[in-house]
């Protein structure tokens, strides 16, 4: 298995490719995040964690607009992506959507096949030649780990593979929109430890090209793959640090009590 | 309070450490007095006592290991299972420096002693009183306490290199007793690596509480 900790003890900084600035989030009269300010860096792993119902889900579908499509949400403050902010009434939202890829905890591939699962964004968008959507499939099943597995079943029902091999045509599907950030909200919970661990694996390996932010209540998860980690606790950022230090000397008591199960 | 059986074995893990010191501290302390009184048979029982320390300096271990694999320890818990399993060390071997002077005992034997004890005793006594106060700084918690503990190191460097003199002296007035000189020399030594170890325990207290890697006195030796 790959390890993070190499990259990140090198310390090195990259550029934010998100800024959140004093973000806000209501469901109805429910302040569900409280002023978060916070940067993600490129082409880095980026771990949330915290409590449930800490606002974890709510802050990573606020970077692509996901709740947009809940009713009677409001929203405050700021996000910008490279430099953008994506609330602009000018951008354009299935734009920011291509660029900003999200895999869901549960597997939700498409009654389809996995074939036609990995290139559904890039038909919808339009291309239809059937040597670049090859293309596009390979090296998309490749980037998630899975091409070797399913290569020879491409045209069988996505639904038909494990849990795990779903997972991974989800993000296959993801990837192969060739978005700059993949949103991953608890990827790994419905999954054995050997699929976990070849989606940890894989993302580490993803990192290389793509910006990722995973949601994950697995504390060890998070200090296996991220870079950098924030905790969160009732929509409040309390801590955000490299995931080494904040595993190994926390600077609040708070994240302390939560990584050590001294809490509740 | 989640995770109470965790915090329950991390809390006797802690106590398991300060019962492995009392141990040490006292084949320390019997060690010198054994050397003072020329008891040959008190020497050989702290031989055989340094089994009993070895044993559980692994078996502490092992709960370690176990709580490791098996709880996924982080932050401070993390660190004080790793200050853990430096301090036991640095624990079994001053039992191995007691259950040395034990052996030096034994072999100076019947032959009576070249000098009165009064320095070696003396650092014995800082020794194991520097011992006590740093488990009860790493019990306690206490940063503070820890690095004054490290202070006291240079009264024992420099009881070490007076005794060291002094026996030279002796060995150049009598040829005949350099053997029991420099048995006496490394009775010393012993002792002086006592107190440097138990700067290393301090040093892993304040790591444990708070993050930081110190060297908190560099000994001469
Ligand atoms: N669709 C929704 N409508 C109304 N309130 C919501 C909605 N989704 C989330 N909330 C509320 O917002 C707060 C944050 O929820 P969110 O789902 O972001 O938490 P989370 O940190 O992802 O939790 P979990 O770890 O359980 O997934 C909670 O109080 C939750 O009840
Ligand atoms: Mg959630």
């Amino acid at each position: 298995m790959r390890c993070a900790i190499s990259s990140s003890k090198l310390k090195k900084k990259s550029n934010p490719a998100v800024n959140v600035i004093d973000l806000k989030f209501y469901y109805g009269d429910n302040l569900a995040l409280n002023g978060i300010t916070l940067d993600i860096s490129e082409k880095m792993i980026t771990a949330f964690i915290g409590p449930s119902g800490c606002g974890k889900s709510t802050l990573i579908r606020c970077l692509n607009r996901m709740n947009d499509l809940i009713e009677g949400v409001r929203i405050e403050g700021c996000i910008k992506i490279a430099g953008k902010d994506i609330y602009d009434p000018a951008i354009n939202v299935t734009e920011l959507r291509k660029r900003v890829g999200m895999v869901f905890q549960k597997p939700n591939p498409f009654p389809k096949t996995i074939y036609e699962n990995v290139v559904y964004g890039p038909r919808v968008l339009g291309v239809k030649k059937k040597s670049i959507l090859d293309d596009i499939c390979e090296k998309a099943l490749t980037r998630a780990a899975l091409w070797s597995e399913v290569k020879d079943r491409l045209h069988f029902s996505a639904l038909e593979l494990s849990g795990g091999q779903q997972q991974r045509v989800c993000i296959a599907r993801a990837i192969a929109m060739e978005p700059e950030i993949v949103l991953l909200d608890e990827p790994c919970s419905a999954l054995d430890p050997i699929a976990t661990a070849k989606i940890e694996d894989m993302l580490v390996e993803l990192k290389k090209d793509y910006t990722v932010v995973i949601v994950t209540h697995n504390m060890q998860q998070a200090a296996r793959v991220s870079d950098y980690t924030g905790f969160f606790m009732m929509g409040e950022l309390v801590e955000y640090d490299e995931t080494t230090e904040l595993f190994t000397k926390p600077k609040k008591q708070r994240t302390e009590d939560y990584i050590t199960g001294r809490f509740g | 309070m989640v995770r109470e059986a965790y915090h329950k074995a991390l809390k006797e893990l802690q106590d398991d450490v300060l019962e492995m010191g009392k141990l040490v501290s006292q084949a320390i302390q019997s060690s010198i007095e054994a050397l003072k009184t020329r008891d040959i048979e008190t020497s050989k029982e702290i031989i055989k006592k340094d089994q009993e320390i070895n044993r559980m300096r692994f078996d502490i271990e092992e709960k370690c290991i176990v709580l490791i694999a098996t709880q996924q320890p982080l932050a401070v818990d993390l660190r004080t299972l790793t200050a853990i399993l430096s301090i036991i060390t640095d624990l079994e071997r001053m039992g191995d420096h007691a259950e040395g002077n034990a052996k030096i005992n034994i072999m100076i034997g019947e032959e009576p002693l070249i000098k009165p004890l009064v320095d070696i005793p003396r650092m014995g006594e800082i020794g194991i009183a520097m011992l006590e106060k740093s488990l009860k700084a790493f019990i306690e918690r206490d940063v503070e306490a820890a690095r004054r503990v490290c202070n006291e190191d240079d009264k024992v460097d420099a009881l070490h290199d007076q005794i060291y003199h002094e026996l030279l002296l002796l060995m150049m007035n009598n040829p005949k007793i350099i053997h029991l000189a420099t048995y006496l020399t490394w009775v010393s030594h012993n002792l002086e690596r006592i107190a440097d170890r138990v700067t290393n325990i301090a040093e892993r207290t304040v790591y444990m509480v708070t993050g930081e890697m110190e060297e908190l006195n560099v000994s001469k030796y």
